[in-house]
C-alpha cells in the first residue's frame, strides 16, 4: 500500500460547486415545468378543532382547477418513526395546528389555484387548544391524540448508576433550571416538491427538497398505496436541510396526491411563511439540572428533568427527548445519571430534527451549571472539563461507545489559541470570555427501519470510457458529501478526483441509503465507498498482473498507473481498465456496504439504541463577546473553535461544516425565536425570525483534531453537528465573565438582558436598603 | 374573455439585446425565471428578506423579486449566468468556488451579485466594506466566514 495520500486529507473544493456558482444548478424549483400544473395548500384557521365538512364543490367547478384533494383522498397516516405514524398528509377529522394542510388544488395557474382556495369552505368545530407544555399536560386537558391521554407523546425514566449516593458524596450539589425556546432551521431554499404521475403505467415520479430520499419514497408508497417499484424519486440539489428535511413532509405527499388526482405533473412550491409552518424545528425545551461536584471539580452525580414541546405530532419526538437524555453521557465521565422526560404534544406546528438534534439545550444546562460550580469552588472552566475526562476506548453507563477521543486536545488547542490565560479578566469592562464542550453521533448506529440490509451500499461502476461512475443514495444537500465519497474512492483505486462521477440519490439508478440525517454520510457511506474501491481496484490489479503476467502481489498501483514492483513494466488506467473489462466480460460494478456492527448499536435498556453511535466527534470552543449594557444588545467579536472530527478527508468542507455550526448555534444563542400568538405563527418570515446576518456575524477561527478513529473511514468521524451545541453555553458564559450575569434562557435577546440588568438593580437596591435599615 | 397581450419590454441581459413580454406587475425575478427560463436566480423568501435573487441593474445591486420588469426598459440586467467568461468562471464565481463560499449553493448567486456590484464601485474593499455590501443577503450555511474570505481573494485576484 501507498503511505502517502493523494487525494484524502486535502482541502478540496465541491465536486458540484462550479455548477453552484455558475447559477446552473437545478434546485426543484428550477426543474422544467412548461406544462406543471401549480399546487396550492389551504391551511386550517384554526389551533384544534373537529372537522365538521370541507366543501370543495365550488372550487371543483372553477374553470382551470384539475384537482382538488382532501383528507378523504388519503386515508393512510405516516411517520418517520415505525411505532408513531399519527399524521395525514391532509388533516382528517381534526386539525391540530394552525396552518395544518386541509386541502390541495392543483390549477393551470397560481391565479386560478389561489382562486380556487378561496371557494373551499371549511366547517370546524373548536376545541380547546394547547400553546405551551403545562396547558397542555393540565388535567383536564383535551387529547390532540386519543391514543395519548394527558398529552404525552413519550415519558422516559432513565437511572444509571446510583445518583443519590453520588450526590450524597459530593461537596457541592446545585440545581438550575434553564430554558431554550423553540428554533427553527430557515434553510436557504423553501421547500417544495414536483410530482410526475402517469396514468397510463401507473407511475409517480417526485422530485423533493428531501434528505431522506428514501423515506419519502417509503411513505409515497404507503400513503398512495402504490406498489414500491412504480414509484421513483429523485432529489435534485437542495438548498439546505440541518435536519428539516430528514423525516417524510405533508407537501411532498400533497403533491403526489395531487399529481395522481390530475394525471399529470404538479409543482408545489411552498411561501416561506409556509416553510415556517412545515417547521421541524427544535421545541421549546424546560431543563431542570442537579450536578453534584467533588472539590477538585470530578462530577459525582447528575439528574436532568427535561420537557419538550414537541407540537401537533410525533414526528421524531421519541427520538428527541431519548437524545436529550442519552447525550448527556459520551462527552464526560458521568458515574452516576437520573434522566426524566417528557414529550409534549401542543397546537403547535410539529417539531422534529434540527442540527445537533436532541443535545443542544441540555448541552446548554449542562455547560452552564458545571462552569457556575467550577466558579463557585474556585476552578477554572478548562480545569472542570480536564477533571472529567473520558479514557477511550470506554463504554458508558448506557451503553455508548467511545472508540476515539480527541476532547483533551480540543481543550489545548482553544485554550492556547484564544489566549485564555492570558487574556480572561483582562479585556476592559463588558467584554468577556467563555468556553464550553460538546460532542455528536457519527450515524445513529441503529436504524430506524431494521430491514436487515446494510446501513450503507455504493456501486461503482466502470466501463469502456475509462471513467468511474460513484453511484449512491445519499443526499448532499450542501454539506459536501458526494465530494467527500468521490474522495474515499479515489483515493483507494489511486486515481484523480476527476475520474470519478458522481450520481446521487435517485431510487431508478442509486442503490437505496437511509438518508443525510445524524451525520451518517461520512462515516457509513464513506466506509461503503472505500469497501467497493477495494473491489473494484483487486479487479484492476488483477487484470492488470495477467495482462503483464505477473502475480497480483507484484502490482503497485497509484497516480492512474499498474506498475509491476521489480520489473517497472507499467499499464496506464486506461489499458488496466480496458483488460478488466476484458475479463470480467464487459462493463463492471462491484458493490461495497457497510453495516454498523451489533455491539455498537447500544444499551439494552428501552430507548437504548438512540444516542448509540460507532463515533462521537468532540469539540471545546472560546466565544469573546462585547455586552451593551445599555442597550442589551451583545456583539459576538470573535469564536475560537477545535473539533475532533476523527480525520478531516476534506479539511476545507470540515472547516466549513464547523463554522456553519457554530454559526448556528450562535443564531439560537443570540435571538432566534419561533413566536406564536394563540397558535399564530408570527414568526413566519426572515425579518421576524432573525437569523444573523454578516453584520453580526464573527470570525470563526477552526481548530481540526484528528483522533483517528479505529471504525471511521481513513479514521473520519462527524465534522458537521458537534461544535454547535457548544456556542450557547460559551456564549452565556462569556456574558457572565463580562459583566457578571448569567443568563438561563435562550435566546439572550436585548429585551432578556436588560430585564436581566434590571432585575440585578432592583435586587441590589433591596438589598442596600435592607443594610441600611438592619 | 382573451387576455391583452403583454407589452414586450427591452433591455440587455448580460450583454445581449433581450425583448421579452412582462404584464406591468410582473416581477423581474418572474420574468428571469419563467419566461426567460434562467434560474440561477434564487427565490429565497416572500419578497425582500433574503437578497437570494439579487442582480445588477445598470450595474448596481437589486432585488429582482421588488422589481418591475417594466423599470428595466432600456437598462442593462445582469445576472449570475452572465458572469462567466466564454465558459470560464468569473473572478468571484472562482472564488466562491475554491474558498468554498458555497455549500448549498442557495444563497450564492444573489451573494455573488452583490459583491460584483461592490466590486464595481470599490476595486479592493476591506472586511468592512464587504460586510456592508452583503448586509441583506442572508446564508443559513456558512457563517459568512468563508464568503468574506472570496470576495477578499476576488478583489486580490483583480
Amino acid at each position: 500500500m501507498r503511505n502517502e495520500r493523494t487525494v484524502v486529507g486535502r482541502p478540496t473544493p465541491l465536486i458540484d460547486g462550479i455548477e453552484k456558482v455558475r447559477g446552473e444548478a437545478r434546485y426543484t424549483e428550477d426543474l422544467p415545468a412548461a406544462n406543471a400544473l401549480v399546487g396550492r395548500i389551504l391551511r386550517s384557521p384554526v389551533a384544534h378543532g373537529r372537522i365538521v365538512a370541507v366543501h370543495t364543490g365550488r372550487a371543483r367547478a372553477l374553470a382551470g382547477v384539475r384537482a382538488v384533494v382532501t383528507g378523504e383522498d388519503c386515508p393512510h397516516g405516516y411517520g418517520v418513526l415505525p411505532i408513531a405514524m399519527n399524521e395525514f398528509p391532509l388533516a382528517r377529522g381534526r386539525v391540530r395546528y394552525r396552518g395544518e394542510p386541509v386541502a390541495a388544488v392543483a390549477a393551470q395557474d397560481a391565479a386560478t389555484a389561489a382562486a380556487a382556495l378561496e371557494l373551499i369552505e371549511l366547517e370546524i368545530e373548536e376545541l380547546p387548544a394547547y400553546f405551551t407544555a403545562e396547558a397542555a399536560r393540565a388535567a383536564d386537558a383535551v387529547a390532540l391524540h386519543d391514543d395519548r391521554p394527558g398529552n404525552i407523546e413519550r415519558e422516559v425514566h432513565h437511572e444509571f448508576g446510583d445518583p443519590a449516593a453520588g450526590f450524597a458524596a459530593a461537596d457541592l450539589v446545585r440545581e438550575g433550571v434553564y430554558r431554550c425556546a423553540e428554533v427553527a432551521h430557515g434553510q436557504m431554499e423553501r421547500n417544495a416538491a414536483h410530482a410526475a404521475f402517469d396514468p397510463e403505467r401507473t407511475q409517480l415520479t417526485l422530485w423533493s427538497t428531501t434528505q431522506v430520499p428514501y423515506y419519502v419514497h417509503m411513505m409515497l408508497a404507503r400513503t398512495l398505496g402504490l406498489e414500491a417499484s412504480r414509484i421513483r424519486v429523485i432529489k435534485p440539489f437542495v438548498g439546505g436541510g440541518f435536519g428539516a428535511r430528514v423525516e417524510v413532509l405533508n407537501f411532498e405527499l400533497i403533491a403526489a396526491l395531487l399529481a395522481r388526482a390530475a394525471g399529470g405533473t404538479v409543482r408545489l412550491a411552498l411561501s416561506r411563511e409556509e416553510s415556517f409552518l412545515t417547521h421541524r424545528g427544535r421545541p421549546q425545551t424546560e431543563v431542570r439540572l442537579r450536578l453534584g461536584m467533588a472539590r477538585d471539580g470530578r462530577l459525582t452525580a447528575c439528574a436532568a428533568e427535561v420537557v419538550q414541546r414537541g407540537g401537533a405530532f410525533a414526528g421524531y419526538g421519541v427520538v428527541t427527548i431519548l437524545y436529550a437524555g442519552a447525550l448527556l453521557q459520551g462527552l464526560y465521565a458521568l458515574p452516576a445519571l437520573r434522566y426524566d422526560g417528557w414529550r409534549v404534544y401542543a397546537n403547535l406546528p410539529p417539531c422534529g430534527a434540527m442540527r445537533g438534534h436532541g443535545t443542544v439545550d441540555v448541552r446548554f444546562a449542562f455547560e452552564s451549571l458545571l462552569d457556575t460550580m467550577a466558579a463557585e469552588l474556585g476552578l477554572d472552566p478548562f480545569a472542570v472539563r480536564r477533571a472529567n475526562l473520558l479514557a477511550a476506548p470506554t463504554q458508558t453507563m448506557n451503553g455508548l461507545r467511545v472508540e476515539s477521543y480527541g476532547l483533551a486536545e480540543c481543550l489545548e488547542r482553544v485554550e492556547r489559541a484564544s489566549g485564555w490565560r492570558e487574556r480572561r479578566g483582562r479585556l476592559g469592562p463588558g467584554r468577556g470570555l467563555g468556553m464550553a464542550c460538546s460532542h455528536y453521533v457519527s450515524g445513529a448506529a441503529k436504524p430506524i427501519h431494521w430491514t436487515g440490509e446494510p446501513h450503507a451500499v455504493v456501486h461503482l461502476r466502470l466501463d469502456f470510457d475509462g471513467g468511474i461512475t460513484l453511484l449512491t443514495g445519499a443526499a448532499d444537500i450542501g454539506q459536501g458529501s458526494s465530494t467527500v465519497l468521490a474522495q474515499a474512492a479515489a483515493e483507494v483505486l489511486g486515481v484523480h478526483l476527476d475520474r470519478i462521477r458522481v450520481i446521487a440519490a435517485d431510487s431508478a439508478l442509486t442503490p437505496k441509503d437511509n438518508g443525510s440525517y445524524s451525520s451518517r454520510v461520512t462515516f457509513m457511506v464513506g466506509n461503503a465507498s472505500i469497501d467497493a474501491a477495494r473491489q473494484l481496484r483487486a479487479k484492476l490489479v488483477a487484470a492488470a498482473a495477467a495482462r503483464l503476467g505477473v502475480a497480483e502481489t507484484e502490482i503497485e498501483a497509484e497516480a492512474e498507473q499498474f506498475r509491476h514492483v521489480n520489473d517497472g513494466r507499467t499499464l496506464s488506467f486506461a489499458e488496466a481498465a480496458q483488460a478488466a473489462l476484458a475479463r470480467e466480460a464487459g462493463a463492471l460494478t462491484v458493490k461495497g456496504s457497510f453495516t454498523c456492527p451489533v455491539e455498537f448499536q447500544g444499551g439494552g435498556h428501552r430507548g437504548g439504541a438512540v444516542g448509540a453511535t460507532m463515533g462521537f466527534s468532540y469539540a471545546a470552543q472560546v466565544v469573546e463577546v462585547a455586552v451593551d449594557e445599555a442597550t442589551g444588545a451583545v456583539a459576538v467579536e470573535q469564536v475560537w473553535v477545535a473539533q475532533d472530527c476523527g480525520f478531516a478527508i476534506n479539511p476545507l468542507a470540515v472547516e466549513g461544516q464547523i463554522q456553519g455550526a457554530v454559526w448556528m448555534g450562535m443564531g439560537q444563542a443570540l435571538g432566534e425565536e419561533t413566536r406564536y400568538d394563540e397558535g399564530l405563527a408570527m414568526h413566519a418570515s426572515f425579518l421576524d425570525y432573525r437569523v444573523p446576518t454578516i453584520m453580526d456575524s464573527p470570525p470563526v477561527a477552526v481548530q481540526i483534531v484528528e483522533s483517528i478513529d479505529p471504525n471511521g473511514p481513513f479514521g473520519a468521524k462527524e465534522a458537521s453537528e458537534g461544535a454547535l451545541a457548544s456556542f450557547p453555553p460559551a456564549f452565556a458564559a462569556a456574558i457572565a465573565d463580562a459583566i457578571g450575569l448569567r443568563l438561563d434562557e435562550l435566546p439572550v435577546t436585548p429585551d432578556r438582558l436588560t430585564e436581566a440588568l434590571a432585575q440585578r438593580k432592583r435586587a441590589e437596591r433591596l438589598a442596600r436598603s435592607r443594610e441600611r435599615a438592619a | 374573455m382573451p387576455m391583452p397581450p403583454e407589452p414586450m419590454r427591452h433591455f440587455q441581459l448580460n450583454g445581449r439585446d433581450c425583448a421579452v413580454p412582462a404584464a406591468d406587475h410582473a416581477l423581474l425575478l418572474e420574468t428571469l425565471r419563467e419566461t426567460l427560463g434562467l434560474t440561477g436566480t434564487k427565490q429565497g423568501c416572500d419578497g425582500g428578506e433574503c437578497g437570494a435573487c439579487t442582480v445588477l441593474i445598470d450595474g448596481v445591486a437589486r432585488l429582482a423579486c421588488l422589481t418591475r420588469t417594466g423599470e428595466c426598459e432600456g437598462r442593462t440586467v445582469e445576472t449570475i449566468e452572465g458572469q462567466g467568461v466564454a465558459g470560464r468562471l468569473g473572478r468571484l464565481q472562482r472564488a466562491f468556488h475554491e474558498k468554498l463560499g458555497a455549500q448549498c449553493g442557495y444563497c450564492t448567486p444573489g451573494m455573488i451579485m452583490a459583491a460584483e456590484g461592490l466590486l464595481r464601485r470599490n476595486r479592493s474593499p476591506d472586511e468592512a466594506a464587504i460586510r456592508a455590501a452583503l448586509a441583506g443577503n442572508l446564508c443559513r450555511c456558512t457563517g459568512y466566514v468563508k464568503i468574506i474570505e472570496a470576495v477578499l481573494a476576488a478583489a486580490a485576484d483583480g
